[in-house]
């Protein structure tokens, strides 16, 4: 049974149920020039949902209906960095959908139903409850891939994702199966008590095989990544920030409830499971982005490279290394959302800047815009002083204090490889000459957008000067004082 | 006064300044070129206030500053100076408004945008110089990448692209793994402050890797030999006073690592070690005094000059272990240093005003090769003269500054073993053939090309320029007491640091 503190425990998440449904319906009454309605109440709707994970809840970790759904620091710091995203993606992207006539009503309501899931995914504390939160994620998500219906490209990424990640959501039940099998139980607090003590710890190292291979899948970690880059190519550049943001964030937490919740007694298994993954995601990424002509598949492989260097801090398998991997997230989080942010500012009726040569001479067209782009790359790259920088000075610390000095040295001869690409942008933007022929580049002229888009990039750079209390949070979240 | 955060004002000065800088836009070239000789001008009074805050009879560190910064790795903002970082730090705010003031005109495209740089990458200079933090050195030390990268990128010559990503990647390759010997130094002491760092017991064998570790970083900066590549292509199609910067200061980076990281951090692995940086300087010495003799291109030979001479300051630095330990002589290791750091300081005003008088050119006739001129001293006297004076203090002449740190550092070698100081010797033979060689036949002869002859004389503002370089090189080359006399201290701080093993 029940109670009515249990529903405390999760008033975000009721509130945002709530809310998404009234904006449902809300929508449907208003016709399509009045959409701008609907954008605004939804950036209200996330707001409230920021100010009800920081302020709404007694501070401290509680669960709810049996340990189902916990709520603790970390599921406060990367719900409010999920939300934090939204919102950026929402204000960025009403002038792209606008322009484009794709702004329709659902594309808000099916967002806010992926950051439920996202949510949900985050407090998970039963197997069941994460599963949940994961596949309500990836159901609007999918919808949103295809949401432009003209594209080919999309509706091709949208089925690309829809079988993979019902493939991967297949491996994870059955992963999730054989372990309920060797512990009796799909809470995630029982799991780790019977991990100790079972009587099939093989039974229970198969079942984590799959629970990693679901992992990497959803942080598009090699060999799980081939959805990636198309699914980044093929979805309208607003949803392509959307996936490329808060859903890393709420993956950290899925890794540690999984790994170190649940499969702590395994750590030995699954940090070399990790290691693995990291070394394949920053080596194929990092080399295949260079490759690439096409800025936005260029940012996925660079993404898989990223999500490389953030297992270097899940693969520690301490405390220290899930806050580094948690500040890197949110700091991973940040940089896309600027320099996907750039591509919808340049895009406009009629012409999407997608090619990296799109962006040539862009100091010379606007170069407040080159500015905030160089700052992204840079970061991405991670030069100091740029937030990108502390974010892969934590996760080295991390996996050097985990005594893995060989994977530290393994990825920054990765980063080194993933330094050209970055500034293969930088040239295009600062060295190159437009072209004659091509149209030039002109920036929107949407005020919220310039403001969030200079706040963001300008944010890599204050975070990165100041990363102390920032730091101190995501480690406090992990009951390091 | 003295409760002043001097040192933070001299890093945050211009990097803020900066800012108003690039407000002045692409329409308002005046305005940026005022607003940021005034930021620059002010930058070096605040290092002249340092100066005077500074009391050079005690060698330790001065005018710390220390604030908390990323407390959960113990990090913190600490700064301080002591007498070596303190003249570096003078010698790049001198040089700065040298730049910016040698820029003025010639620079007209985004002027704001290249000033700006150059004040960004001033401040990052100096943060480098007063770091005091593990983590906020290297801060500074990759994120003077940046500005530099657009620098090159931007205002240089045709293959600058090709020269500015192999800046890029080449430094950036050598102090990433710096980076990992320093979380690795972390680890084992519980905090980046570099006070401590110094004190901490290491293994022998960790002092190999680490001195490894550190010593790509700062090979690659310095640059030695064989990671010197990429110095001449960006010496090349850098503009004149991005070369300036690079060759004056960029370069003192590298050996100011040495002096603080390798030398007092990893003293036991520097001893066993030693042999090695000494045969790769003397192979700087002799290798490239040659490779500049057959140069075409101005610029390429002062670069490969420069390496030469950045040879003599690794020299001075490491036969430092070889007499304190081996012939238990402190005063000629304290010699050996001192040279060191005036060969630095020194290397800065010639290379410097090398540059600025190849650019000088450059400006008149769009060439920086060797044959396209001649006779110069006939179509710009004025200018032939400083050019002479330069060139003289390259070679090492007795009363320029090029004379002093070489001499101290041989002498020196002198003590540990005299056959390092043949080799060294070598240098005043080649540093000389290949500068007068230089000098006749850019400067002296008949005028060849009727481009030469209607080549006017330096104007006013180049003469301003040039006249500061050459105050600068004859002041330290005859009276270079106070130089010496602002280091002294500091070097027998770093001699007694150097003394005691840490295994």
């Amino acid at each position: 049974m029940f109670n009515l503190n249990d529903l405390l425990v999760m008033i975000p998440e009721l509130y945002l149920t709530a809310a998404a449904c009234v904006l449902l319906l809300m929508d449907v009454f208003l016709g399509d020039s009045e959409r701008n309605i609907t954008h605004w109440t939804a950036i209200l709707v996330l707001v409230v949902a920021i100010y009800l994970v920081v302020f709404g809840q007694p501070p401290g970790t509680a669960t709810a209906f049996d340990g189902m759904f916990v709520r603790d620091r970390m599921a406060e710091i990367l719900k409010c960095f999920v939300l934090t995203a939204t919102v950026i993606m929402f204000v960025l992207a009403r002038p792209y959908l606008r322009d484009r006539k794709l702004q329709y009503g659902e594309f808000y309501s099916l967002t806010l139903f992926a950051v439920l899931g996202l949510l949900l995914l985050i407090s998970a504390g039963n197997l069941l409850t994460l599963y949940l939160g994961l596949e309500l994620f990836s159901l609007p998500t999918i919808a949103l891939v295809a949401m432009n219906r003209e594209s080919g490209l999309s509706s091709e990424a949208s089925i690309k994702f829809f079988v993979l990640s019902a493939l991967a959501s297949g491996l994870l039940l059955y992963g999730m199966s054989m372990i309920y099998g060797a512990s009796g139980s799909l809470d995630l607090a029982a799991i780790y008590r019977s991990a100790a003590t079972t009587a099939h710890p093989h039974l229970l190292r198969y079942g984590l095989v799959f629970l990693v291979v679901g992992i990497g899948f959803k942080f598009g970690a090699v060999p799980f990544h081939m959805w990636l880059p198309d699914v980044y190519e093929g979805a309208a550049t607003p949803v392509t920030l959307f996936i490329s943001s808060a859903p890393k964030l709420s993956a950290v937490a899925m890794a540690y409830r999984l790994l170190e919740s649940g499969m702590g007694a395994m750590a030995g298994d699954w940090r070399i499971m990790l290691a693995a993954l990291a070394v394949l995601s920053m080596a194929v990424g990092n080399i295949a982005a260079i490759a690439q002509k096409n800025l936005k598949r260029m940012l996925a492989y660079s993404t898989i490279s990223h999500m490389g260097f953030l297992f270097l801090g899940l693969a520690a398998g301490n405390a220290e290394g899930f806050a580094a991997a948690t500040f890197y997230a949110v700091c991973y989080a940040l940089m896309e959302t600027v320099a996907f942010g750039i591509i919808l500012t340049l895009a406009r009726a009629g012409f999407e800047c997608e090619m990296i040569d799109d962006l040539k001479g862009l100091n010379r067209r606007s170069p407040w815009f080159a500015g905030m782009m160089a700052i992204a790359m840079f970061s991405l790259a991670g030069v100091p002083p740029l937030f990108g920088f502390f974010a892969k000075v934590m996760v080295l610390k991390a996996a050097i204090d985990g005594g893995m000095l060989w994977l530290a040295i393994v990825a920054i001869v990765a980063a080194i490889i993933g330094l050209y690409y970055y500034l293969r942008v930088v040239k295009v933007m600062y060295f190159d000459q437009p072209d004659e022929t091509a149209e030039p580049l002109r920036a929107q002229a949407d005020m919220p957008l310039r403001w969030v888009l200079s706040l963001n990039a300008l944010a890599l750079i204050a975070l990165g000067l100041f990363s102390g209390p920032l730091f101190d949070w995501c480690q406090a979240a992990f009951g390091i004082s | 006064m003295s409760n002043w955060p001097i040192l933070s004002l001299l890093i945050w000065v211009p990097s803020l300044g900066a800012i108003p800088v690039l407000l002045a836009g692409n329409a308002r070239p005046r305005l940026a070129r005022w607003l940021s000789l005034a930021v620059s001008v002010i930058t070096f009074a605040i290092s002249l206030l340092m100066l005077a805050a500074y009391h050079p009879a005690d060698g330790t560190m001065q005018l710390q500053e220390l604030h908390r910064w990323i407390p959960g790795i113990h990090s913190t903002y600490h700064l301080g100076v002591d007498g070596i970082s303190a003249a570096l730090i003078v010698l790049t705010t001198f040089t700065t408004v040298l730049v910016i003031g040698g820029a003025w005109e010639v620079i007209q495209d985004k002027v704001h945008q290249y000033m700006a740089a150059m004040l960004v990458l001033e401040g990052l200079m100096i943060g480098v110089f007063c770091a005091l933090d593990a983590l906020l050195f290297y801060l500074f030390f990759e994120a003077m990448l940046i500005p530099m990268f657009i620098i090159i990128g931007i205002w240089g010559g045709p293959r600058r692209v090709y020269a500015t990503f192999k800046f890029f990647i080449y430094t950036f390759l050598g102090s990433i793994f710096f980076l990992v010997g320093l979380i690795y130094l972390y680890h084992r002491a519980g905090t980046f402050d570099l006070p401590t760092l110094w004190s901490l017991p290491l293994t022998m064998e960790e002092q190999v890797w680490l001195f490894f570790a550190f010593l790509i970083a700062f090979a690659v900066k310095t640059p030695m030999v064989p990671v010197h590549t990429w110095l001449p292509d960006a010496h090349v199609e850098a503009p004149t006073g991005g070369s300036v910067i690079l060759a004056a200061i960029m370069l003192k980076v590298g050996t100011y690592g040495f002096v603080r990281f390798s030398l007092p951090v990893l003293p036991d692995a520097s001893h066993a070690l030693g042999w090695l940086i000494i045969v790769l300087s003397l192979v700087a010495i002799i290798y490239i005094g040659y490779v500049a003799l057959v140069q075409e291109d101005m610029k390429k030979l002062v670069a490969y000059s420069s390496i030469a001479h950045m040879g003599f300051v690794t020299l001075g630095l490491f036969i430092v272990f070889m007499l304190l330990r081996e012939h238990a002589d402190p005063q000629a290791a304290r010699l050996g240093v001192q040279g060191a750091m005036v060969q630095m300081v020194s290397h800065g005003f010639v290379s410097g005003a090398m540059f600025t008088c190849i650019g000088v050119m450059y400006d008149r006739l769009h060439s920086r090769l060797i044959r396209d001129y001649g006779g110069l001293a006939q179509a710009m006297p004025w200018f032939a003269a400083f050019m002479v004076l330069f060139a003289m203090a390259n070679c090492g002449l007795p009363g320029t500054s090029g004379f002093v740190g070489e001499f101290m550092v041989i002498l020196s070698s002198f003590a540990a073993n005299p056959w390092i100081t043949l080799f060294a010797a070598f240098t005043l033979i080649i540093g000389a053939g290949y500068t007068l060689w230089l000098v006749k036949r850019v400067v002296f002869g008949r005028v060849e090309s009727e481009h030469v002859r209607t080549m006017g004389d330096i104007n006013l503002r180049e003469a301003c320029v040039l006249g500061a370089f050459a105050a600068a090189v004859l002041a330290v080359g005859i009276w270079p007491w106070p130089l010496t006399h602002l280091m002294d201290a500091s070097v027998a701080h770093l001699i007694s640091q150097l003394t005691a093993t840490k295994v």
